[in-house]
């Protein structure tokens, strides 16, 4: 199977779904130094809150909007309430979310029952148009529009704004933030729900064309981690990168290898962790 | 010293542990409940379909009193995550440490699979209504393994295939997910239409859980065929059927599918792009039955919600189970005579709205329905009947001894009737 | 980033106990878990059988997480694995049972091996984020290479020899290979080898310029942390009979790891405790509602919160608290 301008069209848009979500991720892992492995949960969980809000508003937009509310609430009793306990032991806050992931996961489960639920697409969005030779669906173009939007709309926050310069400083350095006087922690919360609102939107975004279902978290979640891996900890520019790689990946790698799926994209990973833990920008701790 | 302490929180954990598991280890007593091992998927990705399961068969023992054959029936449910080791591991208990008198259940084929080699061992009678690996009722087939409201794999799609033909289709792209029912049930369909002068002009295996439908899709487009046979289930239906709209191709070429594409655990969160997709099963809840439609009524003002093929087939089970118990006045004991009388009981009035009985090697026979999905009155999505074709047995029109002859359905194999 | 041990136990003193002490404790355990079978009935006995075998690869874990200071999240896979070979070898191609085991064992050491020379470079999360990722990759290709490993499907076992048959003769058999396994293991990080590896937990830069060979002890650590992964696969074949891709996925290395981290990372001896906790919660739990999945979930909160260093961990830092107090005359520790 030859690859043509439809796979190259899905990996890119699937790119832009994995960079909302990865870019949330990366920010947490890079300034507040968590791997929030329940990052997955609530892309899922976001994702169905919702989709329960459009249903029920009729609005797309109202329906993002709750679920990064939601999200970003939920990632402030997270921070607040339960990683505030372990402080400083990073494997004691990649497990403790371990165990928040399934938790979430769960009653995910009992309150949306665990059917297979599609987030309705605005009309205006349905159906497909022309790009280049082929027909596309509107709604992935919408998706590609909104990733690169997402990326100005950070890349604006992190560099013109006196928060994004915390945050970066942070990044490199939370001692010497701290010694300044600033309010670290603030800004750790802050981040701390942008990117989990950011995981609350991708689940919108992601539920109206790959749909939401029970172990939706789990594969989000390894695909936000081989972005942010290969992408390395804390650089915007890195989860982009690594999103479009982990997209085209993904994408060639069903049409061509569809046997070895995973380890198109693990294999990588595994090997760039092995050589260059810190990824294509990481900066070391 | 640590040695001590150790020592005394082992000896605690265990004897908790002790009390904790032996609580359900019932003594057996004479005019004691039949206990009944019902297992599902609660957790993991066919959750959904698990909760069904669960909800079909307690109506079921909920509209009979909870008794059959004058003893009260108890069930027990665990849950097999999906998966296979769990699956194993949770029958091990209901047998082993519950000391239940049957299981019943399981919905993924791996998970019946694992159970059904388990049951070989020890006799204990499995009713699978859900489970449809063609060979345990075949080339494969254990005794005490029952598909009571169940079906084989291959069973129905070869009606659809037949019926496609008459529809003067002669070219079939078929696509499905990756693993042993798809492979089964694409098996019936395309020997069934290449024996009846059809071609297969074109067969895509995907991985299960694929969320990108387009390099399929943008092949089958370019092959020509009449019609396309989907064999999906779950989020690979939904996904599925959302792209094959999304991507033009619902205007263009008919969409066939085995009756898990059309589902009602697919459909009831769908839109108009499941709309005329024509499937074949032993029912069709939009059937303008009585005993179908009293059913349908009685799960969605229980339920909320239309029910499925989960819930179809555990209640018809469960009943047809029941209906043996009280031919042998729940002596369920006695597994020899409780596994002939269930094999000799016919079943004439269940939801399915048609008489069923079993065949030779435990597997129902029924009247297969054409069905085709059409908006019912409430603006929901069902499916209806439109063609009907009577008892029709796991091996279609073959004899069963020969048709055992040939290898089992594979990727390799799909009894391709070669022009 | 540093590498930080997972809990204070960890890098607490370790507590000698001498030999002539500890011997009638050992007798008294083994005695207990000897008498077992005789109070419990059939079905129990092979959870406490299941037990036995899944401390041994929580112990295995404990090796790298709780002594080496490198915590993993793919020893599910090579502990999978080592069920994967040996069922291939006896169901599959027919051969003897024992050197199924031993096989698997191998093949267990050998992909240990292929993670330690992937991984020995990073530490901390880095090292849990990669070793999560080759466990995935394991069970991808258990998942794809249907010819071999039966997909979804899992491979079938060809059942247990007949003289460990019933579950209590082979809940002596695991007994009786259990307890020397975990002596060795015992021997093993108390060993020179093991306090290297904990001067290595502790400080690898101290360790490095002292002149220690850091990456080599690493890599064996790795290596003798999968034979025993391997060795608990194998006990798990006999057990079982079945092997499936859940057998290697995530939620086993994540199921193992819990049981090292309830017991104690770094006591060895932990694992046991965990492994009972872990184990007989899912029998009670399961019971009684399906969402077991939560209540895993939520022991894993409350234990990274409140006793990150598990049960026989905070036993110890209690115990070296009440013997530090009284007489500074005393020797706490050393």
């Amino acid at each position: 199977m030859g690859i043509n301008l439809f796979q190259i069209l899905n990996g890119l848009t699937f790119a832009a779904l994995l960079f909302i979500v990865a870019s949330g991720f990366t920010l947490i892992f890079g300034l507040l130094r968590i791997v929030n492995l329940a990052h997955g949960a609530l892309y899922l969980v976001g994702g169905l809150a919702g989709y329960s809000a459009a249903k029920a508003s009729g609005s797309f937009v109202l329906g993002a909007l709750a679920a990064m509310a939601l999200m970003a609430a939920l990632g402030a009793v997270l921070d607040r309430g339960l990683l505030s306990f372990v402080r400083g032991v990073e494997l004691r806050q990649v497990l403790l979310t371990l165990g928040v992931a399934l938790i979430l996961d769960d009653i995910g489960l009992v309150i949306w029952g665990g059917d297979t639920f599609s987030v309705p697409v605005p009309q205006a969005l349905r159906g497909a148009m022309r790009v280049g030779s082929v027909m596309y669906p509107k709604y992935r173009i919408f998706v590609l529009v909104l990733g690169l939007l997402v990326f100005i709309a950070l890349w604006l926050l992190l560099n013109k704004t006196r928060l994004g310069a915390l945050i970066r400083a942070g990044v490199d350095d939370p001692e010497m933030v701290e010694a300044m006087g600033i309010n670290i922690r603030r800004v750790f919360l802050g981040t701390f729900m942008l990117g989990a609102a950011l995981a609350g939107l991708g689940g919108v975004i992601g539920g109206a064309f790959l749909t939401l279902y029970p172990s939706a978290d789990a594969e989000i979640l390894v695909f936000s981690l081989a972005v942010v891996i290969i992408g390395g900890r804390g650089s915007l520019a890195g989860a982009a990168l690594g999103a479009l790689l982990v997209g085209l990946l993904n994408a060639i790698g069903q049409v061509m290898f569809p046997e070895l799926a995973y380890f198109v994209i693990f294999g990588p990973m595994a090997l760039l962790l092995a050589f260059r833990p810190l990824g294509l920008f990481g900066r070391a701790a | 010293m640590d040695r001590r302490r150790f020592l005394k929180t082992t000896g605690l954990t265990l004897a908790a542990g002790t009390g904790v598991l032996s609580a359900p280890f019932v003594a057996r007593a004479q005019n004691a409940p039949i206990r009944i091992g019902l297992m599902a998927p609660q957790t993991g990705v066919v959750a959904a379909g698990g909760r069904e399961i669960i909800d079909g068969f307690s109506l079921f023992w909920e509209s009979a009193g909870n008794q059959a054959g004058g003893r009260k029936v108890e069930i027990i449910v665990e849950d097999d995550a999906s998966n296979p080791d769990t699956a194993l591991q949770k029958a091990r208990r209901l047998v082993e440490q519950a000391k239940v008198d049957m299981l019943f259940g399981n919905l993924l084929a791996n998970t019946g699979l694992a159970v059904a080699n388990y049951v070989k061992g020890n006799g204990t009678p499995y009713f699978i209504p859900v489970i449809a690996a063609d060979d345990l009722t075949q080339r494969a087939r254990i005794k005490n393994v029952i598909r009571a409201g169940g079906y084989s794999a291959s069973q129905f799609p070869r009606p659809l295939a037949d019926w496609a033909l008459k529809q003067g289709y002669r070219k079939v792209a078929m696509i499905s997910q990756d693993y042993t029912f798809g492979h089964e049930q694409c098996g019936g369909f395309a020997q069934t239409f290449t024996e009846g002068g059809g071609a297969v002009v074109g067969q895509f295996w995907h991985p299960l859980n694929t969320s990108d439908f387009s390099p399929y899709l943008g092949q089958i487009a370019g092959l020509n065929a009449d019609v396309v046979f989907a064999m999906e289930t779950g989020a690979d239906a939904t996904r599925l059927i959302q792209q094959y709209a999304s991507f033009g191709l619902k205007e263009q070429i008919p969409l066939l599918g085995a009756q898990n594409s059309t589902d009602q655990s697919v459909i009831r969160t769908m839109g108009p792009e499941c709309e005329g997709i024509v499937t074949s099963a032993h029912f069709a809840e939009g059937a303008d039955l009585p005993a179908t439609q009293a059913f349908v009524k009685t799960y969605s003002d229980k339920f909320g919600k239309i029910p499925s093929l989960y819930a179809f087939s555990h209640y018809v089970g469960a009943m047809w189970v029941a209906k043996a118990i009280a031919t042998i006045n729940g002596k369920v004991e006695d597994r020899d005579v409780f596994l002939e009388t269930v094999l000799k009981t016919d079943l004439p009035d269940s939801p399915l709205g048609k008489p069923v009985r079993f065949d030779d090697y435990g597997n129902p026979i029924y009247d297969v329905v054409i069905r085709k999905t059409a908006k019912n009155k409430d603006g929901k999505f069902w499916n209806v009947p439109i063609a009907t074709y009577p008892q029709v047995s796991q091996f279609w029109k073959y004899d069963p001894a020969v048709y055992m002859k040939q290898p089992p359905y594979s990727r390799d194999f799909q009894g391709i009737k070669k022009a | 980033m540093r590498a930080a041990p997972l809990s204070p136990a960890a890098a607490s003193p370790e507590l000698p106990i001498r030999k002539s002490r500890a011997l009638p404790w050992i007798a008294l355990v083994l005695l207990a878990l000897a008498l077992l079978p005789m109070i419990l009935p059939s079905y129990q006995v092979s959870i406490a059988t299941q037990v036995l075998i899944f401390s041994v690869l929580a112990m295995s874990i404990d090796i790298l997480a709780g002594f080496a200071g490198r915590t993993s999240l793919g020893h599910g896979a090579i502990f999978g694995v080592s069920s994967y070979v040996a069922i291939y070898w006896t169901s599959t191609m027919g051969g003897d049972i024992w050197i199924g085991i031993a096989l698997g064992i191998l093949a267990a050491t050998t992909l240990a091996g292929v993670f330690a020379a992937l991984a020995i470079r990073t530490t901390g999360v880095y090292f849990l984020l990669l070793t999560l990722a080759l466990g995935m990759i394991v069970w991808g290709v258990c998942l794809r290479w249907t010819a071999v490993t039966g997909g979804e499907n899992g491979l079938r076992g060809i059942g247990r020899p007949a003289f460990i048959a019933d579950h209590v003769s082979f809940y002596y058999a695991v007994l009786i290979t259990v307890a020397p396994l975990t002596w060795v293991m015992w021997r093993l990080v108390h060993s020179p080898f093991g306090l290297t590896l904990r001067g290595i937990r502790d400080s690898e830069n101290r360790m490095r310029s002292l002149g220690y060979n850091v990456p080599l002890h690493l890599f064996l650590a790795f290596v003798v942390s999968g034979f025993f992964a391997g060795v608990a696969g194998g006990l798990y074949v006999l057990f079982n009979n079945f092997v499936s891709p859940s057998t290697v996925q995530l939620s086993q290395s994540v199921s193992g790891l819990l049981m090292a981290i309830t017991g104690g990372i770094g006591t060895l001896l932990g694992s046991f405790v965990g492994a009972a906790a872990i184990i007989v919660l899912e029998n009670a739990v399961s019971a009684y509602t399906a969402r077991w999945p939560s209540v895993l979930g939520l022991a894993f909160v409350l234990i990274m919160i409140f006793a990150p260093e598990g049960v026989v961990g905070r036993a110890r830092i209690l115990l070296v608290r009440r013997r530090s107090r009284p007489s500074t005359q005393r020797r706490s520790g050393g």
